[in-house]
């Protein structure tokens, strides 16, 4: 059961890919015309059949895992970024219909899938989960909060493709420099993943003794080559090579390397991508979707964040409040990761009510919306890996 | 402050931009389009800026400041997670070193700044404050003069309003026009738009109630607010904590010894590998142990007001409950929470009188010291009496290297016996002294005095504490009636969305105009289902017409 829903999460992915090729197809193929002279170009209902598709089968993944480990698959890093993955395209799922935009599908579907193959380098295996997780609030509130999170991030596709769209990217300026740190983030999240399927396949495994905060002599495995290697650390494997740099005791050096081969391998491939195609990556991409609306995409991304907002509210900030009452004796604690929730909250609040405001709908919207979409990640990655609080499930 | 009368009869007051009833722009204006934000009514605020009042009014009525509070507040927030908060670090550090300890110098800084407890600092506690009061004046600035526009509002609208409208267009083609007004409705109606007509012209509305749903959640906010402030009311909040050994009764702090709790057992079960091989993985991981349930049975007692003054107290049992993380105990407004728990707290030990030099009889010599109340004085029958002179529950050395206890909780007893041999007095003489702790049994008379008995420690009983927080917060009925309103209203601001058309006939030529406060897409497809049932064509969308080609953009860096 358990392996059977890996297999659906790999099929599912599969068809998250060949979706965003369809799409892709949609858009920049040759437009087919039957006799009648209309257009007839089938692959956009493919691509979305094939969304439907992936989206079943990872559905089935959900339900899988969940008969297998017996509680709501959403408790550790694993399974909730892959929720996460999951909910992105169940909001597209339901909102490509209303609008009926490619476009759409061909900027939602790998950033989905990114998320996935993200999600996927974090341990998979079935979790003894502690005792304050085994409440039917686990699912209740988790799951609430995912969904509403997943139609957050389809505000973030439709605002980067509003930007691509109108963004003037013949000059150079701080816009340009902004969607481009956008596709160097994502190009970073792909290299980062690619650079750990690699090794994991290669079996790389570099043994460090080290000394930790309390003084204490550890042990640390690396499985990418350590560029940045921990506090006073001793290669004891053979196998690999010594660190470049040491960090101090209260970093974890694994992160911070982590992080490092990310930014790395990121900005050579970005770089290359740049030397190859010679402008910017938003430029490479405006001519294919110069036939968007803008304003139907800045509609479509106000319209994500008002309907995902109330989702997003009641499960990470009201049912987390009602669970924090009955298992931590209190409903607010300014716990790191609740604040963060908060702020996410407030965030979306103040866009909100700026969209009342003339001069904030389009482009101003647009960026708030990847605004908004970082600050989710953040309270997902960085709020769960880096600060310590109550809510740090590794 | 004059009363304004439009051309259509309608007296609307001062500071009107759009006429309630027809519509009529009041104010000179000369943008293509009608600002429809509140229908154009006349707001408090941009009305009346005189006095103090109205300055304060204006200041927090004013979205734009709602906002920047709302921004100040999520900026404030976030610093309050760069460390830990005081409240989350290790118990017994002291914060003044901690930081700077932990975090060197920014450490520091941010515990000079106050930033370790941020979120009760009154700097904090004002932001959070005006956020309410920005709350309470924006709402009430603007929902009744609303309220009183969409309630006044006419059918027939003048036609600058018409014209004005994001989605309007003039259809010329239509032959009989009366007809298809007829079509129109009825397909208004299966659409379930409320349609009103007044001298063949037509109004359709749909939705309305959504433009509550934002004075709805604020209001709800508010309330939240409100019980979250009644937390520093005296009375309202109680937050005790109470250790509880196996087998013993604690009273319950906060119940003003009303209530007793007994631990009857605490039980702890962790996840084992050899069992579950599925877990190994994850338990590795977590170091080797993870904690599958921790729980106290417990046994809730009630003194009852029978006894006597000065008698015992009695208890009489109130309920049995298994106390575990997510399932606390509530009684009578309280809940007692599984939060902690001690394994193998030291609770007594026992002595062996020993002596190789002494001739008596010392075979039943064993005595048990319970380490929470010990005894002071244990006779034997042989004639021995063994006296505690001293106790320290938790031996420690202070400054001046005298012996004293940490705290009255036995983690490192050590005590200091008084042997008396059946021939001496007690009131007179000293007995042979000795201090016996934990790895330690050392003779305390001045050297050269007799030491013929020894006390040789032989067993020790443990027991299992645990750890419950005890709470009561009479705030929550707030909370939960603020959290539901406050959702009930962002769900009806957000789902639903308010839409009119409006169909009027002028010389023969029909008037399209349509309004929709969001989803304007949802209102061009009922435009768009409309044109393809009637001759009433879709109407163009004003704003399309203005927005250029990217190339042009002028946007400001």
């Amino acid at each position: 059961m358990f392996q059977l829903s890996m297999n659906m999460l790999y099929t599912a992915f599969f068809f998250f890919l060949l979706a965003t090729i369809f799409f892709a197809v949609s858009i920049t193929g040759k437009k087919f015309k039957n006799r009648q002279g209309q257009e007839h170009n089938r692959s956009a209902l493919i691509g979305y059949i094939l969304a439907v598709g992936g989206l079943v089968f990872s559905l089935t993944y959900f339900i899988t895992r969940w008969i297998a480990v017996g509680y709501a698959p959403v408790s550790n890093m694993f399974e909730y970024t892959t929720a996460l993955g999951i909910a992105l395209s169940l909001a597209f799922v339901i909102i490509y219909p209303i609008y009926k935009i490619n476009f759409l599908g061909l900027f939602t579907m790998p950033v989905a899938m990114l998320i996935i193959a993200y999600a996927s380098l974090f341990p998979t295996e079935k979790q003894a989960l502690i005792a304050a997780l085994q409440s039917q609030w686990l699912t209740i509130h988790v799951i609430t909060t995912v969904i509403g999170q997943g139609i957050l991030a389809i505000g973030f596709a439709a605002g980067l493709l509003y930007l691509v769209r109108v963004i003037d990217f013949t000059k150079a300026s701080k816009k340009v420099k902004g969607v481009e740190f956008i596709m160097f983030s994502l190009i970073a999240v792909l290299a980062y993943v690619l650079v750990n399927i690699g090794f994991g396949l290669a079996d790389y495994e570099a043994v460090f003794t080290y000394v930790d905060e309390q003084e204490n002599v550890a042990e640390m495995t690396y499985h990418v080559p350590p560029l940045i290697g921990p506090h006073e650390g001793e290669r004891i494997s053979d196998q690999g090579m010594d660190p470049l740099i040491s960090t101090p005791a209260n970093i974890r050096s694994g992160g911070v390397n982590m992080v490092v081969w990310s930014v790395l391998t990121g900005l050579m491939a970005y770089w290359l991508l740049r030397l190859v195609l010679r402008k910017p990556l938003g430029a490479v991409l405006q001519p294919i979707v110069k036939n968007v609306n803008p304003q139907l995409v800045d509609e479509i991304s106000y319209r994500a964040i008002a309907i995902g907002f109330p989702i997003f509210t009641l499960g990470g900030l009201i049912f987390a409040m009602i669970w924090a009452q009955i298992a931590w004796t209190r409903f607010w604690g300014w716990d790191p990761k609740e604040v963060w929730a908060l702020i996410t909250f407030l965030f979306y609040a103040a866009y909100l009510h700026l969209r009342l405001s003339r001069g904030w709908h389009g482009e101003k919207s647009a960026w708030l919306c990847v605004v908004g979409f970082a600050l989710i990640m953040f309270n997902l990655v960085f709020v769960n890996l880096v600060i310590s609080g109550l809510h740090s499930y590794a | 402050m004059e009363k304004v009368k439009c051309e259509c009869g309608h007296v609307n007051p001062y500071g009107t931009y759009l006429c309630e009833s027809c519509g009529k722009p009041l104010l000179e204006d000369t943008s293509k389009l009608a600002n429809m934000r509140y229908e154009g009514v006349a707001r408090r605020s941009q009305t009346y800026r005189k006095t103090m009042v109205d300055k304060i009014w204006n200041f927090f009525s004013s979205v734009k400041v709602g906002i920047w509070i709302i921004v100040v507040i999520l900026l404030a927030s976030s610093l309050g997670t760069i460390f830990p908060q005081e409240m989350y670090i290790p118990p017994g550090q002291n914060p003044t070193v901690y930081y700077e300890q932990e975090y060197g110098i920014l450490g520091k800084l941010y515990y000079q700044l106050g930033f370790h407890n941020l979120y009760r600092s009154w700097w904090y506690i004002l932001l959070i404050a005006s956020l309410g009061i920005s709350l309470v004046i924006c709402s009430l600035d603007r929902v009744v003069p609303l309220y009183r526009a969409l309630k006044t509002q006419r059918v027939t609208r003048h036609e600058g309003f018409l014209k004005r409208q994001r989605l309007f267009l003039e259809v010329n083609s239509i032959s009989n026009i009366s007809e298809e007004l007829t079509k129109a409705e009825k397909i208004l109606k299966d659409r379930r738009y409320k349609v009103r007509k007044e001298n063949g012209n037509i109004l359709a509305e749909k939705g309305r109630f959504s433009r509550w749903g934002p004075y709805v959640n604020h209001i709800g906010l508010i309330i939240f607010l409100v019980g979250g402030m009644l937390r520093f009311f005296p009375g309202m909040y109680l937050d005790e904590y109470i250790w509880v050994r196996e087998g013993e009764e604690e009273v319950i702090n906060g119940t003003d010894g009303e209530y007793f709790l007994r631990n009857n057992e605490f039980i702890i079960d962790l996840y084992d590998e050899e069992e579950e091989e599925h877990y190994a993985e994850a338990i590795e991981r977590a170091g080797g142990t993870i904690v599958r349930n921790y729980q106290t049975n417990a046994t809730l007692l009630k003194r009852t007001n029978e006894g006597t003054v000065g008698s015992e107290t009695e208890l009489e049992e109130v309920k049995e409950a298994e106390i575990r993380v997510n399932q606390p105990l509530t009684f009578d407004g309280f809940s007692l929470y599984q939060v902690d728990y001690k394994l193998n707290e030291l609770s007594t030990f026992t002595f062996r009188l020993e002596s190789e030099t002494v001739d008596d009889d010392l075979s039943d010599m064993e005595f048990v010291v319970n380490l929470n109340d010990p005894q002071k004085v244990y006779e034997f029958d042989n004639g021995y009496r063994i006296e505690i002179r001293e106790y320290f529950p938790n031996f420690t050395f202070n400054e001046n290297r005298e012996p004293t206890t940490i705290n009255r909780i036995p983690d490192n007893p050590a005590i200091v016996f008084e042997v008396f041999t059946p021939d001496m007095d007690p009131e007179e003489e000293t007995g042979e002294l000795s201090l016996i702790g934990i790895q330690m049994n050392e003779h305390l008379n001045p050297d050269g005095d007799a030491h013929d008995h020894t006390i040789r420690f032989t067993n020790a009983e443990m027991v299992d504490v645990t750890g419950l927080t005890v709470r009561k917060d009479n705030t929550l009925p707030f909370i939960i009636v603020g959290g539901i309103i406050f959702m009930i209203g962002l769900v009806q601001g957000s789902y639903w969305f308010h839409r009119r058309i409006w169909l009027q006939e002028r010389d023969g030529i029909l008037l399209v105009a349509g309004h929709a406060n969001k989803n304007w897409h949802g209102l061009k497809k009922d435009f768009h289902y409309l044109s393809e049932h009637t001759e009433i064509d879709m109407p163009l969308d004003q704003t399309e017409a203005m927005t250029s080609e990217p190339d042009s953009q002028k946007g400001g860096e």
